[in-house]
């Protein structure tokens, strides 16, 4: 047995440290072209278009529709995160909006606290909704996961029917507009000579707002430690947890991350309408928002806001069309996942007219000390077998079937069960 | 506490077996099919509902020519209706799942929820979103058995669920068929080198599976006299947690787990009222998931299907 | 079958890291793992050869943390590490490869290897968010130490490509990257010349005793013999879950129990 004395303490031992890189590597694209930078610049065009808009048109139609596109689109954001960046299928995600709308909700027309004061505790509520809903069930295979959160998502909608804090059945009325230090959108404002009621002051000054953070938020999330984590999780669970990621907090800040996304949007849900129900958190707006991220292209920043606004704004747009909406989205999923299951803008998808990198220059073996000396050897070991191939004795490294059989059982015992 | 046991406690017990045999019905498709292929089909609910909705066009067009329906005719209905809904999940996965057989395993189940949406806002668009009357309700005596109300039509149900399950049983026990079912269950690769006609088995476990689920639409509309075009959603959710409170993928555990979650569901509706009984149901969902996710005879029964 | 641990501290090059003790792991009725021990100490290389099913990825996935062993110890440093998770594992210093390989199929090279940094790398959820001058400083360093360490296993290729869109042997060789940029001390290779050609292969010989000369220790899985026999220092040998031999690589290849498990009763290729 072993004997601990012997081994050292692994805190004596050094680590290795990374070598330095050998090579300079070309420099990034640059200029209005690059795929990076235009990308960014359209984002900031689209935002500034969208700030612009309400001093071309006021009508009290199109801004509502668009606030509440925009809501949605930030709903699909945080839920991207969930199944785009974790991988992780979440059919009950309108409950983390429903947290977020109820507790705004009760807090403004219960304590009177004005909408922004609320957000601290959305943030909070969601937070805790996150792990108590995500605890136990993110050890979970990821399809159990499917239907316990459609379950969980189910829970909270017939919670809030049945408690009388959240106003059961009928919900809650008279959720107040936002107010930012005493001055109320409700009391509208003048700018530049033209009117704008609450309904615009609340689209300019927090729809878009929170829109725009919410998408570089989690585009930032995306690409720090968090998202390379997350979508490794994603792509193999094992060969994550080799790289000394653990799969759960992964799985669990993923959870939690799309939690307080929904949240806050759940929050601006509730000014938005003013009035919140339970019947606007049934199982179909989960699925509408898991089509508008996968019609999009999960784990696609462009893609899903595309998405969003498709799914939400097709019914606006074709009139005669709405009544079918459902039934085509439902076979829409199915023919995009069969035949371009990255969705309309796949994640690495670059616009064509966009600068490309050139082609790596491929390296001369011969500057590379080592691989230089590797490919002598490799010669010299080709001509030694050449030589010797008259005499064969290569080592069989298979065995009969039976036993072949015995490996497939025993050595991945995983394949059996788990592997998709 | 007397009072409780005479008056009570046989009404509860046998509610929840009532119950808790369609509950069974419908699970055992999902556990069939979730034993051969792995795949949760959100999809199984929604044929429950298909089946009521077919009996009820079938039955419609019954009463208008015989001016009445009988029992008979009910089960001639209930055999088409299975035939016609079994052929209708067979359908399914030729179209919808076979292609993602070896996609990642999140495509498929995103597929399994628009097909899921598919079938139900396919029938809302035909039978519009308003519940339609069932045309025909079995009627007949209630009598007091050890303080329960038993009525007859209960009691017909029962027996017919009873019948289905059984022959399941015995054609997954006896059958060459239902032998290479089990095959397939315990190992795919191994079974298609043995020369099992791996497709076939499972368009035939879709078929058996959605048979049973449109039986149990057909019973589910008799009974409760009223069908709508969401009433799959609930119902396959509930089946979903029958097979997992028996251990998925085991059939005497999907029949099993279904009464179970029938007596579990009518004692919890009686001590918390009824408006929390979903909640308590996907609570008991959750606890068992996260308690014993291989349920009550996962691990103990070897011989998985 | 070896009960203690063979004296093989003559041959070590530093300190003892790895002691894997009666090592067992059952599946079911049958036994993949059957009371294996070996050492590894720091800079050395071992290699665990045996014919298929002979349970080499078994006790590889038992010491790893990916199985559960249903006997035996696995102690890493002073650490009993039997009963571990397998990222707190790598944390720790030990790191591993795949058989068949398992790279992060969408994410690119460069973020293949980064994503190895994770548990060292210091930037929370603000500073990601706001990028902060701790964020950049942190993933300048993070990207330069994931060049170094692909230009250190000589690829040769487009970092910004996703894996998918590589050959063979250059995702053969990002994942040895990726395995040595979480900073081994101990580094577990399965496989590793699996589908490489002779070229390809020299080269990975070359590589595996770079990555010694560092003074990481090697466990190696490999098939082919011409490959163990040059890299290795010592050999353990496994059929059917048992241990048969453990030695130099002259001493295996003159070990009669040795030649009748490979050449044994049926003949093969």
């Amino acid at each position: 047995m072993a004997d601990k004395n012997l081994l050292p303490r692994l805190d004596r031992l050094t680590r290795i440290t990374a070598p330095q890189p050998l090579f300079s590597r070309p420099r990034p694209l640059s200029g209005l072209l690059a795929p990076q930078r235009f990308m960014g610049l359209l984002g900031l065009a689209l935002f500034i278009g969208a700030l612009v808009l309400p001093f071309i048109t006021a009508s009290p139609y199109i801004i509502s529709i668009l606030t509440s596109a925009f809501i949605y689109v930030m709903i699909a954001m945080g839920l991207n995160v969930v199944v785009g960046y974790a991988g992780l299928l979440d059919l009950g995600y309108i409950a983390f909006v429903a947290v977020g709308a109820y507790t705004s909700g009760i807090l403004s027309t219960t304590l009177g606290f004005t909408m922004l004061e609320t957000i601290p505790f959305v943030v909070l509520a969601c937070i805790l909704a996150g792990i108590v809903i995500g605890g136990p069930t993110l050890r979970l295979r990821s399809d159990y996961l499917a239907i316990v959160t459609l379950g969980f998502g189910e829970i909270i909608r017939i919670t809030a029917t049945n408690l009388s804090i959240t106003g059961g059945a009928s919900g809650i009325h008279g959720i107040p507009t936002w107010s930012f230090f005493g001055w109320s959108f409700a009391d509208g404002a003048d700018l530049f000579g033209i009117h704008f009621n609450a309904k615009i002051l609340f689209y300019f000054f927090v729809v878009i707002v929170a829109l725009g953070l919410a998408t570089v938020g989690a585009a930032r999330l995306a690409n720090g430690k968090l998202g390379r984590a997350w979508k490794s999780v994603r792509d193999d669970e094992d060969a994550s947890e080799a790289m000394g990621i653990n799969g759960y907090t992964a799985k669990l800040s993923a959870y939690i991350i799309g939690a307080v996304w929904g949240g806050v949007a759940g929050s601006l849900l509730a000014t938005h309408l003013s009035a919140i129900s339970p019947p606007s958190f049934e199982f179909l707006y989960s699925a509408l928002i898991l089509m508008a991220v996968v019609l999009g292209g999960m784990g696609s920043t462009p893609g899903v806001i595309i998405g969003a606004l498709f799914v939400s704004l097709a019914p606006e747009l074709l009139r005669e069309f709405s009544e079918w909406r459902y039934l085509l989205f439902g076979v829409l999923l199915v023919v995009v996942m069969i035949f371009r299951p990255a969705g309309l803008w796949p994640a690495n998808f670059v616009l064509p007219f966009l600068k490309r990198r050139p082609a790596a220059e491929p390296v001369s073996t011969t500057n590379i000390p080592w691989a230089q000396q590797a490919k002598e050897e490799a010669e010299a070991e080709q001509e030694e077998i050449e030589r010797m191939s008259a005499v064969t004795s290569t080592v069989p490294d298979s065995i009969p079937d039976a036993v072949a059989g015995v490996n497939a059982i025993s050595d991945n015992p995983a394949d059996q069960e788990e592997n998709r | 506490m007397t009072e409780f046991f005479s008056d009570q406690l046989f009404q509860l017990i046998w509610n929840g077996l009532f119950v808790g045999s369609f509950y069974a019905l419908v699970a055992l498709g999902y556990s069939m099919v979730y034993g051969i292929i792995k795949l949760l089909n959100f999809a199984h609910g929604d044929i429950y509902m298909l089946g009521s909705f077919i009996a009820f066009v079938i039955l419609g067009g019954a009463v208008g020519l015989f001016g009445v329906a009988s029992l008979p005719i009910l089960l001639i209905v209930l055999l088409i209706t299975m035939l016609l809904t079994g052929a209708f999940g067979v359908l399914i996965e030729k179209v919808a799942y076979r292609p993602l057989r070896s996609s990642p395993r999140l495509a498929v189940l995103i597929t399994a929820v628009g097909v899921s949406f598919t079938i139900e806002y396919g029938v809302r668009q035909i039978f519009g979103a308003d519940p339609q009357v069932f045309p025909f309700r079995l009627s007949g005596e209630a009598f007091n058995f050890l303080g329960a109300r038993i009525s007859t039509p209960q009691i017909v149900l029962m027996v017919i669920a009873g019948l289905l399950m059984w022959v399941l049983q015995s054609y997954i026990m006896r059958s060459r068929e239902g032998r290479a079912m089990r095959a397939i269950a315990l190992d795919p690769r191994a079974s298609l080198l043995m020369g099992v006609n791996v497709d076939r088995v499972i368009s035939r476990t879709f078929f058996i599976g959605s048979a049973l689920a449109g039986a149990a639409g057909v019973m589910a509309g008799t009974y409760y006299g009223s069908i709508d075009f969401l009433m799959g959603f609930t119902i396959g959710l509930k089946a979903f947690t029958a097979a997992v409170i028996g251990g998925i993928g085991n059939m005497q555990g999907a029949m099993l787990g279904g009464l179970v979650l029938g007596l579990l569901e009518s004692f919890g509706t009686f001590a918390l009222g009824g408006e929390w009984r979903d909640v308590f149901t996907f609570g008991c969902l959750i606890l068992f998931l996260s308690i014993r996710p291989t349920g009550i005879l996962g691990s103990r029964v070897v011989e998985r299907m | 079958m070896t009960d203690t641990v063979a004296p093989a501290t003559a041959t070590a090059r530093g300190e003892l890291l790895l002691r894997v003790s009666g090592l067992a792991v059952q599946f079911g009725g049958i036994r993949a793992v059957d009371g294996l021990s070996f050492d590894v100490h720091e800079g050395e290389i071992v290699s665990v050869i045996g014919p298929n099913g002979a349970g080499k990825t078994s006790a590889f996935n038992c010491i790893t943390g990916f199985y559960r062993p249903t006997g035996g110890t696995v102690h890493f440093g002073g650490d009993d590490i039997t009963r571990i998770r397998p990222s707190t594992i790598t944390k720790r210093g030990m790191s591993r490869t795949f058989q068949n390989l398992r790279l992060f199929r969408d994410m690119s090279v460069l973020d293949n290897v980064k994503t190895a940094m994770h548990s060292r790398l210091r930037e929370n959820v603000f500073d990601q968010l706001l990028h902060t001058p701790r964020y950049k400083r942190a993933e300048a360093q993070c990207t330069q130490d994931a060049r170094g360490w692909l230009d250190f296993v000589g690829f040769r290729g487009d970092e910004e490509l996703f894996v998918t869109q590589l050959p063979y042997g250059e995702q053969r060789r990002v994942e040895i990257a990726r395995a040595l940029a979480t900073q081994p001390r101990l580094l577990l290779l399965d496989e590793p010349g699996a589908g490489l050609n002779h070229q390809e292969k020299a080269e990975l010989m070359a590589l595996i005793r770079r990555i010694r000369d560092l003074g990481v220790g090697i466990v190696l899985i490999e098939h082919d013999m011409g490959l163990v026999m040059e890299v290795s220092e010592r050999i353990v040998v496994l059929n059917f879950g048992k241990e048969i031999a453990d030695g130099s690589p002259a001493e295996i290849k003159a070990n009669p129990a040795v030649i009748e498990a490979y050449l044994g009763a049926e003949e093969d290729e």
